[in-house]
């Protein structure tokens, strides 16, 4: 069926801020979307509240909203756009229950508005237990068996049925408090009796237990003629039990035989079928490793985050097809955008193993709980493709970026037998490292299975990297050796340790012996037909597929996994050079490992080399392609980190040079530099010792900020405020040593000032001036950012520009710089200063129309910003105001602190634009997914030093009709003002304590700032989980729960009585 | 130890060796599937070629019991990346090199089997020999390309004597040119009762058996290599539903008066598109085969094209304007491959319903 005629305007529904479980992958969907459907000639209209994406850039859609992703404000949307169909499934599930929603409202039918692709029902059939169960026992199709139990008889009577292990799990209590596994009678009568008494409603689901099968992945697509293929399958290394998006997966399966293969095929097929999907849709099956029983876990009704994955594994590009289909078309009637030759319905046939690796945040939050389970935990993940399995495994494990680069991990050495076994069982984000480990102390295949029921497969390959480890010890520079052991993926660095020399050495050997990779490529279809796509990995074999041509051609490394800290942001900014150099002329050539992103989509770059971000793989790139220079200063501390090492091998970096990086970024150096730019900087010293930490502090007085010095990003970064503390700090957080000084810097309370700017040498061109809500102190992405700002004077305004141009140049900036200023006692003083892209370029992009890293890379070209029409000085201001505000992922990290502090916590982000602070503010706290009642109660529980503005915001609130909640010293005071309180105990005090009123739901905000002094720092902890637990928004910065207050005044009004004019009047005429 | 592939066109590739050391020559042909190993080298339409899989890790859930597609493989050789050793699965009984072995294959792995299907795709198949490392390349380029390929595969695979598959459902007579089991399977699984015969059964032998149904399997090589199979078709034509497959497919093309021709490289795989015609319904099919029925042949026929590949057009169904007969150039059996086109047997148990019933007609 050719595409539709009968509609013109489409709107599509992003999936708003990056979270833990719904990424960069939806960016990536959205996109593709978006400019498929452009293709097709419709009007595309897109709404996402997410500023750091490439789909919300104007280009990609007729219009763009970038609003927040709420009926309120998707409806007006609605009410003004008056779009023809509406495309739900590209945006994750933010997405697709918006799309319900708006269903469910009404207002779908009112404008005659066609949810286009999979219809309601078949999403609602996918997504609702009840119906899903219903459908799978129709088609035949089996689910673990379940029921609701009330008691333990009933318990008993379900295991009677179906046998032991059952998975018990308790109804209505968070994280699934007093379930577990069931393996026998005891432990029946155990979990069921204590998951009973846990349940608020006395009431536990009980479920057959498929722990140990397979975990295996279909990605299907299916037309509206019933047209349905599967895309690629995908197995996962860890066995059910872990979320799949915490799993290690290969794709394409690789133990099952052609019959597991073509029964799940079958099975998948008739699931998409029955649901009448039309688009992608993702199931996973629990396949019994020792017969052919399987179940279905899941059926997700959408593109997703495999989908991205599969799309990138196989070069079929799932989300364009879908919006396809979703336009009318049938898969035989669209072009495979691979081959060009072939149509898109068939089936990819791989000729390489892919792996993937989840990338976990706990290298920034060490107190997590990091055992994985059915909670996904990951913030982002890797891929690399290999010839065999271990090359595989192995490039994808270097591309993670957390400083190993073999299956080692030299901590683990020290774990004891027992904990080395527990950690086995109980899988957790170094499974991986710590099976190596195993087999390293001669544990056999069988042995590490009883404990993990990892497939045999894989762990024999894990094995037999492990045993050739010993091969490669007892063979240094062995051409034979070093060649078998780079076809398995082994990294020079791990060769180089193996053989006690350096990596450099190791690698030199290998280019005079000619061990160099070739690059094959990613074209759908294992080479039966020729393709012209330029998407490559390397390998260790004969034949090389990447040719090169004549033109001059940049390199641009990406920035690797999404993890906290280096985020979608700079994807952004990456895909928007690459684009810019395809622009100014040149061949644009991207590496980067990150499946989910739109920078790894073949179609942005002329070519796309899908390798890990470590310097030997980027080097045989660049050996390769001879690039006129490489450009570094988009891909985040990924590629800043490399340039270095690059350059040491005779790579020309492009843009600001490594020694004026270098004065930026290394403290001695910087100091130097702003002495003699005079910029002012807070006093600051490095300690080599504790006693000289003191010193430094008491000189410079408190409070100040402490930091190591060889970690970046705010890590392990503190405030402290006397010298207790700083004791504290200096014995626990950081091993203080000549080799590793801490560096101490005075603290200053203050606005903070965010700029970033453009420089091509000469020409200095700041798009825009952003003031933090929150005070310096916390983490600038961690911050609500404004713009444009709304409290400095143009005196400062003007002292912070002529500072940026000062140290553009003084710099030497070729390309984009970040300043952070703080605004202490009106002098202007600076923070830092990262001479590359930011996380704030997305956003002032947008709201400003300022291209900037389009103008960044043109510079970095050459190309003077004066000939593009910019000139040096402060882009006029915009009249809306925009905000930046940060999205957390707190409720997927127990164990976790949320207090905001100099360490970056934040996921993601979202933007609110409006015409006056407190409606973006509005739109921007709504956007973050805050739930803001306008009525209620607030709970404080502050520390000492913020009494004082506590009591404040305590009147404000009041005077809008909240209710107050206090511990017994706060409360003192408020009643002092007159202002009504209920007395609320501390905790371990009698109950109802605080935490019963926050699990009651008593209070509809808690703001909380106890983190210093040890029991109200524990105190503290544990009143902000059970907030973020129960959903309660907790605010841990007096600025932030100002800027709600704000927003509160904004859409509440006061409720007073009249004042007793009457009274008054009767007292002057009895006068 | 080390092996050799030497190709006529001159290039060597060398790799490991595994399984039987003999020294073997053939067709060099690349399948792409990424699953179904041990269907494909026991799927005697392969007879005598050198069967290179693109996917590169193969024999990972190594060899069971029952997914052979014939009794004894009957290739020349196999070229893998890897070969797996620690095959891992529940119905795992031995590795590939064992199996082997024990059939007197010679196998080659750790080779560039990329570079090398690209070279097919390129300049087609070739004919190739699995070799030691001490012959003279040149001396076995030149016998290569002097070489010509054996032209009598259908008879050194098909049965030698007729048997019976018994069941109470209607007879099938089923041709066996090099018949894969997976057909035979999904006959017995609708309650047929089959006679497998002969290549070179000769009409009134299988009229005799008073079919309801002929089946035509599968089988290697050139169909124009079978000419006695050819003239039976004639005869058979109208007496009983036909279907055939692969092979049987274009011996049914050539019995109607159409025409084959060889394919550069051929279609061989799990996932090739076919669409059918008058629903505009595409299965993703399994295939194997070099040669194909010309499309412009049909004309002056009496068939019709029923079914076309997505991919390259060229003719994947064909049914008789006149009597019960269809056939497809892919594998509705599957085994190895997706069974979406597993309804065609069901096609043709509903024409024996309807040839029967209309005897029946005519009788009453």
């Amino acid at each position: 069926m050719p595409k539709r005629e009968d509609i013109k305007k489409i709107l599509v529904i992003g999936s708003g801020p990056i979270v833990i479980g719904q990424a960069a992958e939806f960016d990536y969907a959205g996109t593709q979307a978006c400019q498929a459907l452009k293709e097709e000639g419709y009007e595309v209209i897109l709404i996402n509240s997410n500023p750091a994406t490439i789909m919300t850039d104007t280009s990609m859609a007729d219009k763009v909203y970038i609003e927040p992703i709420t009926y309120e404000f998707v409806s007006r949307i609605i009410r003004q756009e008056r779009p023809d169909g509406l495309l739900p499934t590209l945006g994750g599930q933010t997405g697709l229950n918006m799309a319900v929603e708006l269903q469910k409202s009404g207002i779908l039918d009112e404008y005659n508005i066609e949810l286009l692709g999979t219809k309601l029902h078949s999403i609602e059939q996918a997504e609702d237990r009840d119906l899903f169960r219903t459908l799978m026992n129709d088609l035949n199709e089996p689910v673990p068996a379940s029921a609701i139990i009330h008691t333990l008889e009933e318990a008993y009577e379900f295991v009677e049925e179906i046998g032991y292990p059952i998975i018990v799990r308790p109804a209505y209590t968070l994280g699934g408090t007093g379930g577990g596994l069931v393996y026998n009678e005891a432990d029946l009568i155990e979990i069921v009796t204590s998951g009973l008494k846990y349940s608020p409603v006395t009431q536990c689901l009980v479920e057959k237990s498929i722990a140990g099968f397979k975990e295996v992945e279909y990605e299907v697509m299916r037309d509206s003629k019933d047209g349905a293929i599967v895309v690629c399958n995908m197995e996962n290394i860890d066995p059910v039990g872990v979320h799949t998006g915490d799993s290690i997966v290969v794709a394409p399966s690789q133990t099952l035989s052609d019959r597991e293969y073509q029964m799940l095929r079958n099975s998948s097929l008739k699931i998409i079928r029955a649901l009448g999907i039309e688009g992608g849709c993702n199931v996973q099956f629990a396949l019994d490793p020792d017969s052919y029983q399987y179940y279905i876990i899941e059926v997700n009704p959408r593109v997703s985050r495999s989908s991205a994955l599969a799309s990138k594994a196989t070069g079929y590009p799932i989300a364009k097809i879908a919006a396809k289909i979703a336009a009318g078309y049938t898969l035989d009637e669209i072009k495979n955008p691979i081959t060009k030759t072939t149509y898109a319905s068939f089936e990819p046939a791989l000729d390489y193993v892919v792996s993937k690796i989840p990338r976990w945040p706990f290298d920034k939050f060490e107190a997590a709980n990091r055992t994985l389970g059915t909670q996904m935990k990951a913030t982002g993940e890797v891929m690399a493709i290999g010839r065999n399995l271990e090359e595989s495994l192995l490039k994808a494990v270097r591309s993670l970026e957390t400083n190993v680069l073999h299956l080692q991990i030299e901590k683990l050495e020290a774990l004891t037998q027992e904990e080395m076994e527990h950690r086995l069982q109980k899988a957790d984000d170094e499974r991986l490292f710590i099976v190596a480990e195993a087999m390293r102390r001669g544990y056999t295949v069988e042995q590490v299975w009883e404990l993990t029921k990892i497939d045999r497969f894989f762990l024999n390959k894990i094995l037999g990297i492990i045993q050739f480890e010993g091969k490669l010890k007892e063979a240094p520079f062995n051409e034979d050796i070093l060649n078998e052991s780079k076809e398995l993926g082994f990294s020079d660095d791990t060769i180089a340790k193996f053989w006690n020399v350096t990596e450099r050495e190791v690698y030199d050997f290998r280019y005079e012996k000619e061990i160099v990779p070739v690059y094959k490529m990613v074209d759908t279809c294992a080479a039966e037909f020729e393709s012209k796509t330029p998407y490559f990995y390397g390998t260790y074999e004969d034949e090389n597929e990447s040719v090169i041509t004549d033109k001059k051609s940049i390199v641009v490394l990406g920035s690797g996994p999404i993890r906290i800290g280096q985020g979608i942001e700079f994807d952004y900014a990456t895909v928007h050079t690459v684009l810019a150099i395809k622009e100014a002329g040149y061949e644009a050539i991207i590496i980067n490992n990150n499946p989910e992103t739109v920078s790894t989509d073949f179609s942005i770059s002329d070519k796309l080399y899908f390798e890990p971000l470590a310097v030997e793989d980027v080097m045989h790139i660049i050996n390769h392609e001879k690039p006129a220079g490489v450009i570094v200063q988009f891909g985040g501390q990924t590629a800043i980190n490399l340039a270095d090492e690059l350059s040491a091998r005779g790579v020309t970096i492009l843009g600001t040079s490594l020694d004026d990086m270098d004065r930026a970024e290394n403290r001695d150096k910087f100091e130097q530099a702003l002495q003699e730019l005079e910029v002012l900087q807070p006093l600051g010293r490095t300690a080599t010792s504790v006693d000289g930490a003191v010193e430094i502090a008491n000189k410079i007085g408190y409070p100040v900020l402490v930091r190591p010095s060889y970690v970046l990003g705010g890590r392990a970064m503190e405030i402290v405020y006397f010298e207790e503390e700083l004791l504290r700090y200096m014995e626990n957080a950081a091993k203080v040593n000549p080799k590793h000084p801490v560096l101490i810097d005075r603290y200053l309370i203050g606005k903070e000032i965010e700029v970033d700017a453009i420089c091509d040498g000469e020409t200095v061109v700041i798009p825009g001036i952003m003031e933090h809500i929150e005070r310096a102190g916390v983490h600038s992405g961690d911050s609500i950012a404004v713009y444009p700002p709304q409290s400095l004077s143009e005196k400062t305004k003007q002292k912070v520009i002529e500072t940026t141009i000062k140290l553009a140049r003084g710099l030497n900036i070729i390309g984009l710089l970040n300043i952070q200023f703080v605004l202490h006692e009106d002098e202007v003083y600076v923070l830092e200063v990262n001479p590359r892209s930011s996380r704030t370029v997305p956003f002032l992009s947008k709201i400003t129309g300022v291209p900037m890293a389009n103008l960044a890379t043109k510079a970095i070209l050459g190309i003077k910003l004066n000939n593009l029409g910019y000139e040096t000085g402060y882009v006029k201001e915009a009249k809306e105001v925009s905000v930046k505000v940060p999205v957390f992922s707190f409720a997927k990290l127990r164990d976790v602190d949320i207090t905001l502090g100099p360490e970056m916590k934040s996921t993601g982000e979202v933007m609110g634009r409006d015409l006056t602070i407190e409606k973006a503010l509005y739109k921007g706290l709504v956007a973050s997914g805050m739930n803001i009642p306008t009525h209620g109660s607030v709970l404080f529980t502050v520390a000492d030093k913020d009494k004082d503005e506590a009591l404040e915001l305590i009147r404000r609130f009041h005077r809008i009709g909240y209710h107050i909640l206090a511990t017994e010293g706060t409360a003192k005071r408020i009643t002092e003002e007159n202002i009504p309180v209920t007395v609320v105990n501390k905790i371990g005090a009698e109950k109802p304590h605080m935490l019963d009123v926050i699990r009651q739901g008593q209070a509809q905000f808690v703001i909380n700032t106890l983190t210093k002094g040890k029991q109200p720092a524990r105190d503290g902890f544990r009143i902000r989980r059970e907030a973020v637990e129960n959903g309660v928004v907790c605010l841990t910065s007096m600025d932030t729960a100002e800027a709600l207050l704000r927003v509160l005044e904004l859409i509440t009004f006061a409720s007073e009585a009249m004042p007793s004019f009457q009274e008054e009047k009767a007292v002057v005429t009895t006068r | 130890m080390r092996r050799q592939l030497i190709l006529e066109n001159g290039e060597v590739f060398v790799g490991k060796a595994f399984g039987s050391g003999k020294q073997m020559s053939g067709e060099v042909v690349f399948n792409t599937g990424m699953t179904g190993y041990q269907e494909i080298l026991s799927d005697p339409s392969y007879c005598a070629q050198i069967v290179t899989l693109t996917y590169p890790l193969i024999g990972n859930y190594g060899i069971n019991r029952d997914d052979f597609e014939s009794i004894k493989p009957s290739i020349n050789g196999l070229i893998v990346k890897e070969a797996a050793k620690f095959p891992s699965n529940w119905r795992n009984e031995e590795t590939m090199d064992e199996l082997l072995k024990a059939n007197d294959i010679p196998g080659l792995e750790g080779i560039d089997t990329r570079k090398l299907t690209r070279m097919i795709r390129e300049h087609g198949t070739l004919k190739g020999k699995l070799c030691s490392m001490d012959v003279d390349v040149d001396a076995v380029v030149s016998e290569l390309k002097e070489m010509s390929l054996i032209k009598n595969q259908v008879s050194l695979v098909s049965t030698k004597q007729s048997y019976a598959s018994p069941g109470r459902g209607y007879r099938v007579v089923l041709i066996d040119y090099g018949m894969k089991k997976g057909i035979l399977r999904e006959l017995n699984n609708r309650g047929c009762d089959i006679v497998v015969v002969p290549y070179n059964a000769t009409s009134e032998e299988i009229l005799r058996l008073n079919p309801d149904g002929i089946m035509l399997s599968n089988g290697p090589g050139d169909p124009v290599n079978v000419p006695e199979a050819v003239e039976t078709l004639k005869n058979l034509l109208g007496k009983a539903p036909i279907f055939g497959i692969c092979l049987g497919h274009q011996l049914l093309a050539l019995a109607c008066g159409a025409s084959t021709t060889k394919l550069k490289f051929g279609h061989r795989g799990s996932n090739h598109p076919v669409k059918e015609l008058a629903s505009g319904k595409v299965d993703i099919t399994s295939q194997n085969h070099g040669y194909t029925v010309e499309a412009h042949s049909i004309k002056n026929t009496k068939l019709s094209i029923t079914h076309v590949a997505v991919n390259d057009g060229t003719v994947e169904g064909i049914e008789h304007t006149e009597y019960p007969a269809f056939s497809v150039q892919y594998h509705p059996e599957a085994s190895p491959g997706p069974e979406d086109a597993n309804g065609l047997f069901e096609r043709f148990m509903e024409l024996m319903k309807k040839n029967i019933e209309s005897k029946i007609g005519t009788r009453g």
